[in-house]
């Protein structure tokens, strides 16, 4: 990641302020028009187009705003070329700030109830001590999830992501049964979103807007990874819990410092939750060993209807 | 000429059944529509509003409906292989029964489907199925196998029927209208019993009689790994196949004595369905249950001996008396227990007892898919941690009872329909038996 920042400089950065809409447009037929705002056309801006090109884009096709659309579905199944995301979470590190959560929620335009991202209370036995276990989508590599899709809605692609097309998911809920690790939520309502989130061109890599009837989970925001930049929930950490990054390029990062994941894993016993399931998650564990803040602290400020989740553990 | 006056002297023993409808049928049928429309009106909402106002929640994703799923779909599967096997192997007393078989299996799986329907988040997007298809899936499985089975089903039932729609568009003695001759003319498809018809059919229907049996022991597996394919405590388990294979056949032979029962009283048909039917199936109910009990007792003693902790977990759901403990108990007394004692005591083995034990056993059943399905959704691997109850416990709403009322009234109103169609009990099917 460090070498292609170099490389394309400017444009790079442009990029990571500014989201292609033209990029898109093939995906979705006329989603200039519809997403689009009403700026004055004329300005030519260079930007990286997804697959790695600079392209130049009217400015009226571009929107200041973070994750409006993504990719066209077609590319979206396929991945990013010559990458393998992982995800290291420091269990010593989290004193459930949640500001994953409430991160995740904003980027992906979630009502407060629905949490991609959840933090649990975990205590493995009567007499270990209970802590605080952030839980994305671990985006397995035998992912069960997977198998059952009667439909191919949710698909492995070869960068390792495990995503999901709404516009071809037919709401079975059948992954979310298969699914071991209660990671997938359906939308059980018709989503209340604003209007101009609503009628967004939705992509699997912005898993933006929900529809309703469909089910939808963490995607590891491979939008902002193509833009360069850590998922949200990454760089919403105050403590630095997650790190995340390329097997290929063997580096993972928290946003402060960079790594290699072969030897945060060699050197923290780094684990994968319920590794006996056989599903190969691409999320790694780093035990609650030495943990920088007393677990009680997790539950200082938080709103009652939270703390009350905790109440059989703690 | 024996045969054809024997034949029209019986079809007029049931002509009042299919010349006539009487008032409490017509009460009957009244009721049932009232259930279907409350049902429709369940239905409009959940639709117009999403499925949040049913009971099922991100952990509960699935509550009675796929519970009738399975109910209405097993029953259906028992009604096959039942006809199938009676036909294939000319067991003598079959007759009076195949045809309330038949009808079972075409009523129930007609509903069955619709419930998994109803599960579904986007309606709207059904032909995602057969665009996209996945044959990784278990579902797609299912698809291919209740498509291909109720193609099987339909065929069978009609092939069976084909003698005597010819029978009952000839009978001119039949009070009936002329819409109704014509369409017996039109679904005999000019079969007029000439040698040549006779064989033909016959080997039809023998071929598809013996095709159903495999079709349905596959298709009741397959529904089986829906669940045995996740790796979900109480659900992902290898005995899931055989298990529902032998339970669904198992509830189907309850319904079908019901039906027996009912139609027995109905249509004064005690000549034809004798306390002697009612044994037989008794036996058949006896041995199924005693096996279905078997696999139960196994399932249960493995989970409960192994103690893996989240088998532990479920199962500790099951026999906790605050939890589903009075119902899995009562489920498995008289889904197992109660069908065995009345039918192996001799004072028992009479219809009314027979036929009320299969109706407990029935419900006890339906029961028993209830506690297959929420126990082991509402203990995921990791701890809900959730303060909204309806995430935690399952519990339908009005909706989901009333198009589960909705699915029970269809059943018996295809059957109350059926019966002025056609004859419960197969006119031409004694030709044969006065010939010989
Ligand atoms: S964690 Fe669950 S949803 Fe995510 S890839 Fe694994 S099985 Fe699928
Ligand atoms: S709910 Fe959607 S994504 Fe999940 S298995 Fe069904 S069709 Fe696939």
């Amino acid at each position: 990641m460090q070498n292609s920042d170099n490389t394309h400089g400017n444009e790079r950065r442009d990029f990571i302020k500014l989201t292609v809409l033209g990029a898109a447009a093939a995906a979705c037929g006329s989603a200039i028009c519809s997403c689009g705002n009403k700026e004055e056309a004329g300005k030519k801006v260079k930007l990286l187009s997804p697959d790695g090109k600079l392209v130049e884009v009217d400015s009226k096709h571009l929107r200041p705003v973070h994750k409006t659309v993504g990719v066209s579905t077609e590319e979206a199944r396929l991945g990013i070329p010559g990458r393998k995301f992982v995800m290291v979470i420091d269990l010593a590190k989290c004193s459930n700030a949640r500001k994953c959560v409430s991160a995740c929620q904003k980027m992906h335009h979630l009502p407060e109830e629905k949490e991609w991202l959840q933090v649990k209370l975990m205590m493995d036995n009567p007499e270990s001590a209970p802590y605080w276990f952030p839980k994305t989508c671990f985006h397995c590599d035998n992912p069960p999830c997977v198998k059952v899709c009667p439909v191919d809605a949710t698909f492995k692609r070869q960068d390792g992501l495990v995503l999901i097309d709404s516009d071809r998911c037919i709401g079975c809920k059948f992954c979310m049964a298969a699914c071991p690790y209660s990671t997938r939520v359906f939308n059980w309502s018709e989503p209340d979103l604003p209007e101009d989130i609503a009628g967004l061109c939705y992509s699997p890599e912005t898993s933006v807007p929900s529809q309703v009837g469909t089910v939808e989970k963490c995607d590891f925001c491979p939008d902002m990874v193509r833009a360069g930049e850590l998922p949200d929930c990454v760089t919403a950490c105050p403590n630095g819990v997650f790190y995340f990054g390329d097997e290929n390029e063997d580096v993972v990062s928290n946003g402060e410092e960079t790594v290699r994941f072969s030897q945060l894993i060699k050197d923290k016993a780094g684990y994968r939750f319920m590794e006996d399931l056989g599903t190969q998650p691409r999320v790694w564990y780093l035990p609650p060993n030495d943990r920088l803040f007393p677990v009680e602290r997790g539950l200082d400020d938080l709103p009652d209807n939270i703390k009350d989740r905790f109440n059989d553990v703690m | 000429m024996k045969a054809s006056i024997s034949a029209s002297e019986r079809l007029k023993y049931f002509a009042p059944q299919i010349e006539k409808t009487s008032l409490s049928t017509k009460v009957w049928i009244v009721i049932l529509l009232m259930f279907i429309a409350a049902g429709g009106v369940a239905l409009y909402q959940q639709i117009a509003i999403g499925h949040v106002v049913t009971g099922m929640r991100d952990n509960v994703i699935w509550g009675l409906y796929i519970a009738n799923f399975i109910f209405f779909i097993g029953i259906s599967y028992a009604g096959a292989i039942l006809s199938g096997v009676l036909y294939v192997f000319k067991v003598p007393w079959r007759r009076p029964i195949v045809r309330i078989a038949g009808l079972v299996t075409i009523a129930a799986g007609l509903i069955g489907p619709v419930f998994i329907l109803l599960c579904i988040g986007r309606f709207d997007r059904m032909h995602h199925l057969f665009l996209y298809p996945r044959l990784q899936s278990p579902i797609t499985w299912d698809v291919m196998a209740i498509c291909t089975y109720l193609v099987g089903a339909v065929l069978y039932l009609y092939l069976t029927l084909i003698r005597d729609f010819s029978l009952y568009s000839d009978a001119d003695f039949l009070n009936i209208p002329n819409w109704k001759r014509k369409l017996y003319k039109t679904l005999s498809l000019g079969y007029k019993g000439t040698g040549v018809q006779k064989k033909q059919l016959k080997s039809a229907t023998r071929l598809l009689a013996i095709v159903m049996i495999p079709l349905v022991v596959i298709i009741s597996s397959v529904l089986s790994w829906i669940f045995g394919m996740t790796l979900r405590p109480g659900w992902h388990s290898s005995i899931f196949g055989p298990y529902f294979v032998i339970a669904s056949i198992l509830t189907g032979v309850g319904v079908i004595i019901i039906i027996m029962w009912t139609f027995r009283r109905l249509y004064n048909l005690k000549e034809y369905l004798t306390d002697k039917h009612f044994t037989y199936m008794g036996f058949i109910m006896l041995v199924l249950a005693a096996g279905y009990g078997y696999f139960s007792f196994s399932e249960y003693l493995t989970g409960w001996y192994g103690s893996e902790k989240w088998d532990s977990e479920v199962l500790s759901k099951l026999f906790n008396t605050n939890e589903y403990g009075w119902w899995f108990l009562f489920s498995n007394i008289f889904a197992i227990v109660l069908p065995i004692l009345v039918v192996a005591l001799p004072k028992l083995r009479k219809p009314g007892p027979i036929a009320f034990s299969a109706l407990l056993m029935v419900f006890a059943m339906w029961v028993k898919r209830y506690l297959i399905v929420v126990p082991t959704l509402e203990t995921p691997l990791l701890p809900v941690q959730d303060t909204r109850m309806e995430y935690v416990h399952y519990a339908a709403t009005w909706q989901e009872w009333a198009l589960t009322f909705a699915g029970i009234a269809t059943f018996l109103l295809i059957f109350i329909i059926s019966s002025k169609l056609v004859t419960i009990v197969p006119t031409s099917d004694y030709i044969d038996d006065e010939k010989a």
